[in-house]
């Protein structure tokens, strides 16, 4: 049976992650928990956080808040402003190649490239979300009707791509041939990068809020339905034309966090009512991580090594499992 | 239809609408500034004119968001969904929100937000859309767009205001044709926004539990019934059946509706309320005649109230919609002594009053055979 050390912050966790193999919990409040060997709390933001997403070309932790600031968080928690745009909000941050951060607010995504000047690139409606392509400093953001492109080290025209309705978070596939959204319907969009090809991901009950691509990027795993739901990305056309596997499939209770797990084809299931499970692909074999609690599964994360497995609810309990006990 | 009730986790939403000029920085100023020992988070579209620092204003760019096939009726307001949502994470930093709409906005896919977003829906609950009016420039106003006569039409509460620079005649006139566009709104005539925030604040407009108590001669005005439709270009009756709604809310003396006003105001009004009464109702027709009519009309209706009496239930049924969107609930009992009657209430545009009023004629429950 796995051992959870279990913490009560008693404020909404937006994130949770390991900083090296220390587990982090960035808060609403606009506090990061380092829980481990003495309790650290470091103030990132006055006023609150918004956003907190680790940087998946670095091992940093990258934040913004209601302060108009973007805070990255480095491996041994020393943290430094990156980036500060104000009195608006920071609604999204990305982590990019060569140290290069993208940020959201409003109608602008902005570009920070260590060495250089913050570059804003206005649109005409909201940037809701933005995501590096994993090669080539290459943005990806999502908006009303649609995606664009750019490389933000040039002023090339992006490329525009269209599909109606509010498109909010963004992701590439770790191979970089798809990029996909989440909705304001009960959906997922995605295109082929090289073609523009669509893929319509339907059949939601309720809004996708939480993404995990499996090792390899095989899988994309994803919430808003009584399963997680796991859409096939290995083929050429991607998941066109297949079925998505469903995991974890419960009566009582909606899927709100997925995490899948860094090496094996296995992922952790966190449920509207608090309830972890960890279920392998293959089988649909479940094991149950964590009987439930007070609140939604807001975020989970593996360590490295693919043995913790940190998570963290809207109404601020938290914890950090060991599958091995 | 969906049955929902309130609970006490969520949050009161207070829109706030109104044009340019009309006073809503001043409100918001008071809202903010006021010793009324709660905590409001605002909304603004600009932080600019707001005088007072605080941490809890945000400032947000209207995004009309469509979804499904782009119909009027799936409208959501995306920056809401947002900053609500960034908001709500955190429990107790404030009491209740108030989102301040731009002079130009459209104040449905604000109300929609509430209803149609998972997400906001189970944080928040819309409480009231209030409609500021500058008494002055009305007229114009009405002349010039129609959002002015839409933000009217949508609000719960209209404070009438600026009311110093009008006589008591343009006066008379200008809330005679806030009446006509809106015969249920509680009015509240301002000078610089100065109303007892009581009154605009906590009103559960929305409220399945509440609606109506603001109006509780929702279902006694009788013999006024069928004229509410035919207010037009040449209506010269008197409104003083309107009035009943909101007597009791503010002392001030309506002789003076007894005005007839012109044409030249009321030629631009182009919203009409509709109002349809009936006996006991035939549940088994009734739901789905609303259904259907709430689907095929929807783009035409603003706002939608009603008290249904249905057959054999003890309870009063109440609904109310905004476009598409429905929603009804078994309210309290009918007291011993209280006419088991029926009223719906329409306003919109393009609406057929014939059309509906045959319609929920149909709906009427069949008389028992005697025993």
């Amino acid at each position: 049976m796995p051992s959870i050390a279990a913490y009560d912050f008693g404020e909404f966790v937006e994130t949770a992650c390991f900083l090296k193999d220390r587990p982090a919990f960035a808060l609403a409040d606009g506090t990061l928990r380092l829980p481990a060997g003495g309790e650290t709390v470091l103030t990132l933001h006055e006023g609150g956080l918004l956003c907190a997403k680790p940087d998946p070309f670095g091992k940093r932790l990258l934040t913004g808040g209601e302060d108009g600031r973007v805070v990255s968080v480095a491996a041994d928690a020393s943290f430094e402003e990156v980036a500060s745009i104000g009195r608006k909000w920071v609604s999204a941050v990305a982590g990019g190649p060569q140290g290069a951060v993208g940020l959201a607010s409003g109608r602008s995504a902005y570009v920070h490239r260590p060495k250089s000047e913050l570059k804003e690139i206005r649109h005409e409606r909201t940037v809701e979300g933005l995501a590096f392509a994993p090669k080539g400093l290459r943005l990806a953001i999502a908006r009303y009707d649609g995606a664009s492109l750019y490389f933000p080290a040039t002023d090339a025209e992006p490329v525009s791509l269209e599909w109606k309705g509010a498109h909010l978070d963004i992701a590439f596939s770790p191979d970089g041939r798809f990029l996909v959204t989440t909705m304001q319907e009960n959906a997922l969009h995605g295109w082929r990068v090289e073609d523009g090809r669509h893929m319509k991901m339907t059949g939601y009950p309720a809004k996708v809020k939480d993404w995990s691509w499996s090792a390899k990027g095989k899988y994309l795993a994803t919430s808003g339905a009584p399963a997680a739901i796991l859409w096939p990305f290995s083929g050429k056309d991607g998941p066109m034309g297949k079925a998505p596997l469903e995991l974890g499939t419960r009566g009582d209770s909606m899927v709100t966090a997925v995490a899948c797990h860094p090496a094996e084809d296995m992922l952790a299931i966190g449920y509207q009512d608090g309830m972890i499970l960890a279920v392998r692909f293959a089988d649909s074999k479940e094991a149950l991580l964590r009987r439930g609690g007070g609140g939604p599964v807001q975020t989970m994360a593996w360590d490295e090594g693919g043995r913790l497995l940190t998570f963290g609810t809207e109404t601020g309990e938290a914890g950090v499992i060991d599958i091995a006990g | 239809m969906s049955e929902t009730a309130n609970t006490a986790e969520q949050i009161p939403v207070t829109v706030l609408t109104g044009y340019l000029g009309s006073g809503k920085t001043t409100l918001l100023n008071r809202i903010l500034s006021e010793d009324h020992g709660r905590k409001y988070a605002v909304i603004v579209n600009e932080f600019g004119e707001i005088g007072i620092d605080n941490d809890l204003i945000v400032e947000s760019d209207e995004e009309i968001y469509e979804m499904n096939n782009g119909c009027v009726c799936c409208t959501v307001r995306g920056d809401l969904v947002r900053v609500v949502q960034g908001l709500t994470r955190r429990r107790g930093r404030f009491d209740a929100i108030v989102v301040e709409t731009t002079g130009l906005a459209d104040p449905v896919p604000v109300a929609q937000t509430f209803f149609m977003d998972e997400d906001v829906r189970a944080k928040t609950a819309l409480d009231a859309v209030v409609a500021l009016v500058d008494a002055k420039h009305l007229p114009q106003r009405l002349k010039d767009s129609r959002e002015a006569e839409d933000q009217i039409a949508f609000a719960d509460v209209v404070l009438l205001n600026k009311t110093d620079l009008v006589t008591p005649e343009e006066l008379a006139m200008v809330e005679a044709t806030v009446r006509m566009i809106n015969p249920h709104a509680v009015i509240h005539r301002t000078e610089r926004a100065g109303v007892d925030l009581d009154k605009i604040l906590g009103q559960r407009a929305f409220d399945l539990t509440r609606v109506l108590d603001n109006d509780p001669a929702f279902l006694e005005d009788v013999h006024h019934s069928h004229e509410d439709h035919v207010c037009g270009p040449d209506c010269d009756h008197d409104h003083h059946h309107h009035h009943h709604g909101h007597e009791h809310d503010h002392g001030h003396d309506h002789g003076h509706h007894h005005h007839d006003h012109g044409p030249a105001e009321i030629h631009d009004v182009t919203v009409k309320s509709i109002s349809l009464r009936g006996g006991e109702i035939d549940p088994k027709k009734f739901f789905p005649w609303i259904q259907a009519l709430t689907q095929e009309q929807g783009p035409n209706i603003l706002r939608l109230k009603g008290i249904i009496a249905i057959a054999d239930d003890p309870d009063r049924y109440v609904v109310q919609g905004v476009h598409m969107i429905i929603e009804g609930d078994h309210q309290r009992a009918w007291k011993p002594d209280e006419p088991r009657v029926s009223r719906l209430v329409f306003i919109g545009r393009d609406l057929d009053a014939e059309t509906l009023e045959a319609g929920f004629a149909a709906c009427a429950a069949r008389a028992k055979a005697p025993a």
